[in-house]
């Protein structure tokens, strides 16, 4: 028989105010095995586990139930207490009257009485506890950083610089992500390639650092320290380890019309191309689906131009199989399609452009040579309207858009507002914003000398259509400060367009078991106090894949994902999680339910030899369960007929014990 | 009725919830009628939230909106002005307290073309 020790906490009023508190700790003295009863403001605090550890050892207390928040906060928190007292940390179990009763309940009575139902849960599982011990598992000291953007880099060079070999996998030919796409950041005006380029040659150099361009992860087995991945490199046609990036094939491809990419799709590129001057790698990628070689086996004009013999038209897509330690998502983001607003004419007119189009239209490797010109007809617009949160800020009933604020569009804005004002001091320029948000270091300073020194005219209120007549653009628009409705022929406008996750996002979420919210950005084990940690444990969040965030939040949470895969890297064993399924082989059938539905394949079977009363040996098929791969979810306690399978620490009994002291 | 009661039932009778609106003004931007309202889209949203109806009834604005959902259509909110504009456009005429439409009128207005939806929301309109 047990002997326990019941603690219920008060949390302050948190659950005092809907629980009488002390009512609880009195009706659970009644309950068999209870030896010893109290309540106390904060038991988590140093002065309640000093009370618990006193109990333990005053009371010769075998088992605790902990009346207080929820598991996931505290749980860890009060084993250590139990192992602190000498008892076995698994003898520990909490009753949630907190998130389950107290902050759901407005009535006392109510919240007392299912706060005892509860206790009394909890009390008749810890009659049932045994010890439980942990088992060890290996690490293997190597991360892999899913996602080549500015996020990923700055991941990848933080742990290398730390010692640990670190692969990144990029879908696209180079690394680079938006940032390498932007022209100036903001606050400071520098410009993105001179800062981002250094750090791709970083990579490139480090010899820490591998680098799996145009690749993609197609599939993540094991857990935490111990993750096997299959990464498909697909096929470029190129020889990597030959290519030099001369770009001779590139000139000569006559395949020249494909839209560009890394330009937006406003100038074309060759069917074999490198995607912009600083690309690393800097390899030419041949789009299969543009190259006359590829699709019908006429011209090869490319691999006669290559001196150094790279071109090779038979490569076909490579899988490699990889262990890792640690995962980091760096998936990032892109704008959103503007499909559904049409009352913006972007699909009628070229110069009705995005923000992200618009930074390579100022850029000096764009489309233009950093020429601010109309993309319909190459002239310089004299009128430009920006305007703000387009599809941002939506209702979920609107069905279109998003109903985050994407964060970073009100400061780019700005940038190119003043960037534009400051080249073409002949150009007049409008922002439409419903509100401008610049809380960051040196944001709103620089949105107010985009107004006060560069003359930016900022109207609060949104434009409601743009109608392309002629070869101006006819804005109607709200002013609602003046209350009056504008009338603007603008040579071009600006969409601020929302973004979004990375469409690649969701499979790697499923593939990686790590929860999303309903926007598919990957969810933070603690959005305050664990904000670049996955609930699924090994896998670390990084840049925007998690929420719209600037550069220099991406770089800080980089560093942060880092800094977080460093720790589990220099730990040569993990602690497991004693919570593992284990088969009776007596009671087994062999029938493989439970291997079916496991989601981790922890479980194999086998033929073992069998002593039967009768003194006869008979062999029989039986599941055994991969302690090391059990993570502990109970699918195969519930699909298992003859109730083989158990789940440590969870057993049908003690389940069961816990339903029958709930309906008593 | 007395100012919040109005409120109440012209929220009720639209369906809108005005504390939706986060004044952006897309609707004002977008409204044909613009020039030809005195009080626009985001005002009657906003004046409707306040209890300020009394202006709104004695409006001719009432009878200047086209009812042709453009704000309804791109509300970012979804908050639907024009469904507002109508719930108070109809609290003045069923005010008037007369019937402006009786089924006897029905057999001379009719003619093949008109649709059956036509007679039941001119009922609803014009109908005590």
């Amino acid at each position: 028989m047990q002997r326990i020790g019941v603690f219920v906490c008060w949390c302050g009023s948190n659950i005092a105010g809907t629980v009488d508190v002390k009512a609880v700790a009195e009706a659970l003295k009644a309950e068999p095995g209870v030896v010893y009863s109290t309540d106390y403001q904060y038991m988590c605090s140093q002065a309640g586990q000093n009370l618990i550890i006193d109990a333990v050892k005053e009371h010769n207390l075998t088992g605790l139930v902990i009346c207080s928040c929820s598991p996931r906060m505290h749980e860890a928190t009060f084993r250590k207490t139990a192992a602190a007292a000498g008892l076995n940390p698994y003898m520990v179990e909490i009753a949630n009257i907190r998130e389950q009763c107290s902050w759901v309940h407005k009535e006392m009575p109510v919240g007392t009485e299912k706060a005892i139902i509860l206790g009394k849960a909890a009390v008749a599982k810890v009659n049932l506890n045994t010890s439980l011990t942990p088992g060890e598992s290996p690490v293997t000291k190597r991360a892999l950083v899913i996602g080549g953007g500015i996020a990923g880099i700055q991941t990848a060079l933080d742990i290398a610089d730390a010692g640990f070999p670190v692969d990144i996998v990029e879908t696209k030919p180079t690394i680079g992500g938006k940032m390498a796409q932007l022209d100036k950041t903001f606050p400071t005006l520098d410009c993105a390639a001179c800062i981002l380029t250094p750090k791709m040659v970083d990579v490139a150099q480090h010899d820490k650092i591998r680098i799996f361009s145009y690749s993609e992860v197609t599939e993540v087995k094991g857990f935490v320290g111990n993750f096997d991945v299959t990464i498909k490199k697909k096929a470029r046609f190129v020889d990597e380890t030959k290519c030099t990036g001369c770009g001779d094939c590139v000139d000569k491809c006559p395949m020249k019309k494909n839209p560009n990419e890394f330009n937006m799709g406003m100038d074309n590129r060759s069917a074999i191309y490198i995607p912009f001057a600083q690309a690393v790698p800097k390899v030419a990628t041949i789009d299969a689906g543009a190259c006359t070689m590829l699709k019908k086996g006429k011209c090869g004009l490319c691999s006669k131009v290559c001196g150094a013999g790279a071109i090779d038209y038979t490569q076909k897509d490579e899988f490699i199989e990889e262990k890792y330690g640690a995962i980091v998502v760096a998936t990032g983001f892109n704008p959103i399609s503007m499909d559904k607003f049409d009352e913006y004419a972007y699909s009628q007119s070229k110069d009705v452009i995005t923000s992200l189009e618009f930074e390579r239209l100022t850029n000096a490797a764009g489309p233009t040579q950093g020429k601010l010109l109309r993309p319909s007809d190459g002239k310089h617009p004299h009128k430009i309207v920006f305007v703000q949160c387009v599809g941002s800020r939506c209702a979920a009933c609107a069905e279109k858009g998003k109903e985050y604020c994407s964060k970073i569009c009100c400061m780019y804005t700005a940038k190119h507002a003043m960037l534009t004002r400051d080249k073409y001091p002949d150009t007049e320029v409008y922002v439409f914003y419903i509100d401008v948000r610049t809380p960051g270091k040196n944001f709103d300073e620089f949105y107010r000398r985009a107004v006060e020194e560069y003359g930016v005219n900022y109207i609060k209120g949104m434009v409601g259509k743009i109608v392309p007549e002629g070869d101006v653009l006819k804005v109607q628009a709200s002013d609602l400060i003046s209350n009056k409705q504008l009338h603007i022929d603008a040579d071009l406008v600006v969409l601020a367009a929302a973004i979004e996750p990375d469409k690649s996002a969701r499979p790697l979420a499923t593939m990686l078991t790590a929860s999303m919210d309903t926007n598919d950005f990957f969810t933070e084990a603690h959005p305050k106090l664990r904000p670049v940690e996955s609930p699924t444990a090994g896998v670390f969040l990084s840049g925007a894949c998690q929420g719209p965030k600037d550069i220099p939040e991406t770089v800080s949470q980089a560093g942060a994902a880092a800094s977080k895969v460093i720790g589990l890297l220099c730990k040569d064993k993990l602690t497991g999680n004693p919570c593992i399924a284990s088969a009776n082989e007596m009671m087994c059938n062999g029938c493989s339910s439970c291997e079916r539905v496991c989601p981790y394949g922890a479980i194999t079977y086998s033929d073992k030899e069998f002593r039967m009363p009768d003194r006869t040996t008979q062999i029989r098929r039986v599941a055994s369960v991969n302690p090391a791969v059990c993570q502990g979810c109970g699918a195969c306690t519930v699909a298992c007929p003859s109730g083989a399978m158990d789940l440590k620490g969870f057993t049908n009994s003690q389940i069961m014990a816990e339903v029958d002291a709930i309906c008593k | 009725m007395n100012k919040k009661n109005l409120r109440e039932e012209i929220i009720l009778r639209s369906g809108v919830n005005p504390k939706k609106c986060m004044k952006c003004g897309k609707c004002s931007a977008t409204c044909p009628a613009y020039d030809e309202m005195e009080y626009h889209p985001h005002q009657f949203v906003n004046m409707v939230d306040t209890g300020d109806i009394e202006p709104l009834l004695n409006s001719d604005s009432l009878y200047k909106c086209l009812t042709c959902f453009a704000c309804v259509d791109r509300c970012p909110r979804g908050v639907e002005p024009a469904k507002l504009v109508e719930a108070v456009r109809l609290s003045v005429i069923r005010k008037q307290g007369e019937n402006h439409l009786t089924p006897n009128d029905i057999p001379a207005l009719l003619d093949e073309d008109t649709p059956q939806q036509l007679l039941v929301s001119a009922f609803r309109k014009y109908t005590k």
